[in-house]
């Protein structure tokens, strides 16, 4: 009695929460939910097939292909896809639907006690970077602790990117690891061997510690990326298939692939699902072109320097005016240090305007970075400040709660 | 009189976690918008940590750490080159691995490179995490105003008998020994557990560091309108948790 009672509580809450306008109504009614029965995330993926997507950086974004790429079988697919990613968002999910498929963004902080609740038979391992270091210390502790979780689980299917060697050290006494050749830019946290504390090396497509041997694993599918830009994924079994997206940018490819070999060790032929894939046009507002009064702007989200790292080679090449935006809030952790691990010396081509509630650090940030800028404390107004009268698209990025501030701005 | 530099970011690949390298870039701009020539070096912890001016060491996880202490013992040119007066800034695992003795993963002693009069244990309780809000000992270092900076480790520092605390924690916790205590000074080596990173938030700092790895010259004024900006807001946000520390 008291697991429905408290799914029917999870669901009640949540239409209320709507209904009032206090936002997506994802996290109260899984709160109340989870305080009449602590057992309600098990007891709501029970007689589910459940696929666990981590990672540091394209959770939301793999998340939302993978689950499109399992609606290519033709069954129901549930997912948490406003991005509340710890339990409370996993049952306000579920308690919301009958479908037998779930796809569930999990924060990786929270992968070991979901992963035990869920009994989830897919995990999908993307990346480890550093992010949130005052919330989750040490990225070396977090593969730790998928290691320990993921032995325990002998029954759940692993897809892990062999590029990332943290990755690969917390996939790595799972029973089944199907491992892709996803690429991996930022490599800065995973120099010092979490075997050994050995040296790992880099080369162009491998990587190996000289210290105890731990290496990059054979992967089964891998992505090639052609002189055009055009991207494949290569299987070593012989198949091959374009990767083809309305989604920008070589992280979002590498995120198909993987999430088209979860689909297919959840049953769903990889091909179809990346086919399936193609039709994703935006995820959670990312990439969002919006209007400001008359300005248009174009809305990315970049929380840590994996991840800026990433967008500054999709956005270095244009001269439109730019906007960066930085808060410091929970969701974002508390130290904006990590803007001196990001190579904004890159921007010095272009006209940036600093806002959001730590645009003093950024700025400070951009002068000895010489990137010429402006200030404005209010995001939107910095918008139409930048884009100056003219009728340029300005790119904005702001890390994830200034992302979802601009986003959600009347 | 200008003068060539040479600043060294000591092992980015080990000690990178939390944005310390910002220090040498910090350092390094101050020194040239004064017509000094600067060399900034990124030293990889598999070359030979090559000469230099001013070292850097930033932040790191436990594991590295080990290695880069190890590393830094083995190669001797930190030492050297503190002895005859180089210039050093340790950050945070940075500083506990030039103390004596410092705490590996599992909270085992390994030694540091030994240039400050400290030791580091595992601390009982919680990481330390957040704000800090140091007022330098003027006696120890020289008139400095107020450090600013944010705090994120799991080690207790304690201070030897002959050596100097950085400050005196006003908000946060440094080195946590129970005495107030933040960051150690000896020479030209200072020790600290403020990211920022510190010499971002705080210029005079900075320039205390260049003034000495200069021959204790007198430094032009920049214009440091945006840090002066930050410092104020940092403050103010310090400020108000102390008042509401008080009154709990």
């Amino acid at each position: 009695m008291r697991p429905q009672l408290a799914s029917a509580t999870t669901r009640v809450v949540n239409a209320t929460s709507r209904r009032l306008g206090r936002g997506q109504g994802t996290v109260a009614g899984g709160r109340a939910g989870l305080r009449l029965d602590p057992r309600l995330l098990e007891h709501l993926s029970a007689g589910r097939q459940v696929a666990l997507v981590t990672g540091t950086n394209g959770k939301t974004t793999t998340t939302r292909l993978l689950t499109v790429g399992l609606g290519a079988s033709g069954d129901d697919v549930v997912s948490n896809e406003t991005g509340s990613n710890m339990p409370p968002g996993h049952v306000a999910a579920l308690a919301g639907s009958r479908a037998r498929r779930a796809v569930l963004e999990t924060d990786e902080v929270y992968l070991p006690r979901v992963l035990t609740a869920t009994g989830a038979s897919v995990v999908l391992l993307l990346n480890l970077s550093r992010d949130q270091l005052d919330r989750t210390n040490e990225v070396r502790m977090i593969a730790g602790s998928w290691r320990a979780a993921l032995a325990a689980a002998p029954h759940t299917h692993v897809v892990a990117n062999a590029d990332d060697p943290l990755v690969v050290w917390g996939a790595g006494v799972a029973r089944d690891v199907h491992w892709v050749g996803a690429g991996l830019r930022w490599q800065h946290d995973a120099v010092g061997c979490p075997s050994c504390e050995g040296r790992i090396e880099f080369t162009a497509a491998r990587w190996s510690c000289a210290g105890c041997g731990f290496a990059r694993p054979e992967p089964e599918a891998t992505l090639v990326i052609a002189a055009d830009g055009t991207a494949r994924g290569e299987w070593a079994d012989g198949r091959s298939a374009a990767v083809r997206l309305a989604l920008p940018g070589r992280f979002n490819r590498s995120n198909a692939l993987m999430a088209a070999v979860a689909a297919e060790a959840s049953g769903v032929d990889a091909l179809r699902a990346l086919a399936a894939m193609e039709g994703v046009e935006e995820v959670a507002g990312r990439f969002t072109v919006r209007s400001f009064g008359d300005v248009q702007a174009r809305l990315m989200l970049a929380k840590n320097p994996a991840g800026w790292g990433e967008l500054l080679d999709l956005v270095a090449g244009s001269k439109a005016p730019l906007v960066v935006s930085i808060n410091a809030r929970i969701a974002d952790g508390a130290d904006p240090s990590w803007l001196w691990d990001v190579p904004y010396e890159r921007l010095t081509e272009r006209a940036v305007v600093a806002t959001g509630d730590r645009y003093r650090d950024l700025s400070v940030r951009l002068h000895y970075g010489g990137v010429t800028h402006t200030t404005e404390p209010d995001p939107v107004r910095a918008v139409t400040s930048a884009a100056g009268g003219s009728d340029d698209v300005v790119d904005v990025i702001g890390n994830y709660t200034a992302f979802y501030d601009l986003l959600g701005a009347p | 009189m200008t003068r060539s530099l040479r600043i060294a970011v000591v092992y980015p690949d080990l000690l990178g976690t939390y944005g310390d390298g910002g220090n040498g870039l910090v350092l390094a701009r101050r020194a040239e918008w004064r017509g000094h020539e600067v060399a900034l070096l990124q030293a990889v912890s598999d070359r030979p940590l090559p000469e230099a001016d001013i070292y850097c060491l930033g932040g790191g996880e436990d594991g590295p750490q080990v290695r880069a202490a190890r590393t830094l013992i083995d190669d001797g040119t930190l030492a050297r080159r503190a002895a005859e007066g180089a210039v050093v800034l340790a950050v945070c695992a940075g500083f506990q691995i030039v103390g004596r003795t410092f705490p590996g993963a599992a909270g085992d002693p390994h030694d540091g490179v030994g240039l400050l009069g400290v030791e580091t244990v595992k601390p009982t309780g919680p990481r330390a995490v957040g704000e800090v809000l140091v007022e330098v000992d003027p006696a120890a270092f020289g008139p400095l105003p107020p450090l600013t900076g944010f705090e994120n480790h799991g080690g207790v520092t304690a201070l030897l008998e002959g050596t100097a605390a950085l400050g005196r924690v006003v908000v946060g916790v440094g080195n946590g020994a129970g005495d107030g205590s933040e960051g150690a000074v000896q020479g030209h080596v200072v020790g600290t557990y403020l990211h920022g990173p510190v010499l971002a938030r705080n210029p005079a700092l900075a320039d205390q560091l260049l003034s000495w790895a200069l021959g204790d010259v007198t430094l032009d004024c920049l214009d440091d309108e945006a840090s002066e900006s930050l410092r104020e807001e940092r403050l103010a946000t310090v400020g108000g948790k102390r008042r509401r520390r008080r009154r709990a």
